[in-house]
């Protein structure tokens, strides 16, 4: 393969050193704090929700307001194979439900991409609501309101007991984050990656130049889907627990907010948006259970109105600044 | 009439009461230098909607190389060679002058399914592209995002976009409105320079630009066509003279 003579030096798909940082981050938030792991992997486990909505809303464009009914979908297979099936054992229990979820997403979006805008928002809305009815109504197999109990992890690879500290949880749901970001880094950075993008800056011309954009959306609402799904297993295998909130429209607004704020279409402002949100979730509660919301809406309107691009398009606007004054 | 590329019979379409395609036939073979010209609102754009397929036509039929496309969905002409540029730029402002004829040359090779190699990875896309960029002097723009080019060397990505798909059959609206004069010329050379096997239909209001390029002139009035012939016997006929005479300043600035 010849080496292309032009590059575009904005978004090349080589690896720049700046990605190493929140792999860093995240190896040494392990060591430096020992007491925080659950929350941590917590934190990882929306860092990968929020990436899946990135994939749809930041590349592709559509914008959801029911991204946790897939989250809910991965959340409840892995929570019912354990409870219910007996099947305990977490990678395969992850791989049954990232798939369950894929089907879901691909059963969903092949609805709902038929339409745009407002009516899209809706019906995204719509799914979630009437899955977390189906979940609600479902007692028996899901425990309704009360959430499921019985959930129990066998160990990773039948040697890592998942433990109390959640030592095993915050490195389990590091390595699936990492392999999921490696394929979804992979994904947009292709033809495929290229051509949402091109569905997002302007469906019009993608249809003009042949594109079959109802089929790239589905294909990218699946993917979204898989990885979704397997944010909500890991959530339901690391806490051993799903309750109804999973499926909450409030998930769904949480982790576009958290997407907001660390920037869409970017793939890693979900690495600056879910840690935000869910440290400054965490202080602001302790400080004022009553009114942390507001800051977090305080924070939410700075972002729109100020760092439409989020934290990230606004890092890199104060770089290219800086560098712009240097010369 | 079946050596033709495009042939359109009877082609009809009505928005509510507004006709704004009346049984309109026309017929481009291999290397057509085809002008359609007629006063706004006439149907011209509406037409090449029609056409592409973006517009559903009430009656008629559209054959393109001999194949029934009347019902195709519109990335399936494409593909089998029908492309088309915009009257108004119809481009993505975000990503850079290089990475929108990518787009289309990417798409055209049908890549835009490969899930897993990089993009920027593909030189020989990247390299068609530049050329392409070359072809309509554009290459030293190639970095730079599309919303930062004046609207006019925008226009010239709309023609790089149509003519990174190898189209059998290319419709142009208005390519030029909106390029200055100075600049006009470069467009109107990536056209000439076109392979003599492809059709071409322009629809432009510049009368230098159509009289320089067409070999026959369609002239369309309130969704019908008027008369069709070769630019001389379109510029003599008294009665496309009498639809220009009040339009005549339109029909020079070459205004949307
Ligand atoms: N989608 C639409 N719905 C309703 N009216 C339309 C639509 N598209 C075009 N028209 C009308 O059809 C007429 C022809 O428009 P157009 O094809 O753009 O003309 P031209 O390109 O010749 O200037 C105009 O009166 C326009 O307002
Ligand atoms: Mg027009």
């Amino acid at each position: 393969m010849e080496q292309p003579a032009y590059q575009n030096p904005l978004r090349t798909g080589a690896i720049r050193p700046a990605e190493l940082l929140p792999w860093l981050a995240a190896g040494s938030g392990f060591f430096l704090f020992p007491d925080y792991l659950q929350l941590g992997a917590q934190i990882l486990i929306m860092v990968l929700f929020a990436m899946s909505l990135d994939m749809i809303l930041g590349y592709a464009g559509i914008v959801s307001l029911g991204h946790a009914a897939l989250f809910g979908t991965g959340a409840y297979t892995a929570g019912i194979l354990s409870a219910h099936v007996g099947w305990s054992e977490p990678l395969s229990g992850l791989v049954i439900a990232g798939l369950v979820a894929g089907v879901v997403g691909f059963v969903c979006g092949a609805v709902i991409l038929y339409t745009r805008g407002l009516t899209l928002l809706m019906l995204t809305l719509a799914v979630t609501i009437l899955l977390q009815e189906l979940a609600n109504e479902q007692e028996h197999w899901t425990g309704g309101d009360d959430g499921l109990q019985g959930v129990v992890m066998e160990p990773l690879f039948g040697v890592f007991e998942f433990d109390l500290y959640g030592q095993t949880a915050y490195l389990y749901a590091l390595a699936v984050l990492f392999v999921m970001f490696l394929a979804a880094r992979a994904i947009v950075n292709s033809s495929f990656g290229q051509s949402l993008r091109g569905i997002r800056e302007n469906e019009r011309r993608m249809h003009a130049i042949g594109c079959p954009v109802y089929r790239q959306m589905l294909r990218a609402y699946t993917i979204a889907a898989v990885m979704a799904g397997v944010a909500g297993a890991l959530l339901a295998q690391t806490t051993e627990f799903v309750a109804l909130d999973v499926l909450s429209f409030e998930r769904s607004g949480d982790v576009m907010i958290m997407l907001i704020l660390g920037g869409t279409g970017r793939l890693y402002g979900a690495f600056i948006g879910a840690p935000l949100y869910m440290i400054l979730q965490d202080q602001l509660a302790k400080l004022s259970p009553e009114y942390w919301l507001f800051g977090i809406g305080a924070l939410l309107v700075a972002t729109i109105l100020y760092a439409p691009e989020g934290m990230l398009g606004l890092t890199e606007r104060l770089r290219a600044w800086a560098t712009r004054e240097d010369s | 009439m079946s050596d033709a590329l495009l042939e359109v019979r009877d082609l009809s379409k009505s928005f509510g009461a507004l006709v704004v395609a009346d049984a309109v036939s026309l017929s481009l073979r291999p290397g057509a230098r085809h002008a359609l010209i007629g006063p706004n609102g006439a149907g011209k754009t509406t037409l090449v909607n029609l056409i592409t397929g973006t517009v559903e036509p009430s009656a008629g039929v559209i054959l393109l190389d001999g194949h029934d496309i009347t019902h195709w969905p519109q990335a399936r002409r494409v593909k089998r060679g029908l492309a088309r540029t915009f009257q108004i730029n119809t481009l993505f402002r975000g990503l850079s002058v290089l990475e929108n004829v990518c787009m289309a040359v990417s798409e055209r090779r049908s890549l835009s399914a490969r899930l897993w190699r990089r993009a920027d990875a593909r030189g020989d896309v990247i390299a068609e592209a530049m050329a392409l960029l070359e072809s309509v002097k554009l290459d030293e723009d190639a970095q730079r995002q599309v919303r930062e080019l004046p609207y006019g060397r925008q226009r010239l990505v709309e023609l790089a976009i149509a003519l990174g798909l190898h189209p059998k059959v290319l419709l142009l609206d208005e390519p030029a409105a909106g390029v200055p004069s100075t600049e006009s010329h470069v467009l109107l050379e990536a056209v000439e320079a076109l392979s003599e096997s492809i059709a071409v239909l322009m629809i432009e209001h510049d009368m230098d630009i159509v009289f320089r390029f067409a070999q026959r002139i369609t002239v369309l009035v309130s969704g019908a066509i008027l008369t069709e012939g070769t630019p001389a016997e379109v510029g003599a006929d008294p009665r496309v003279r009498e639809v220009y005479l009040g339009e005549n300043a339109e029909l020079r600035g070459g205004s949307r």
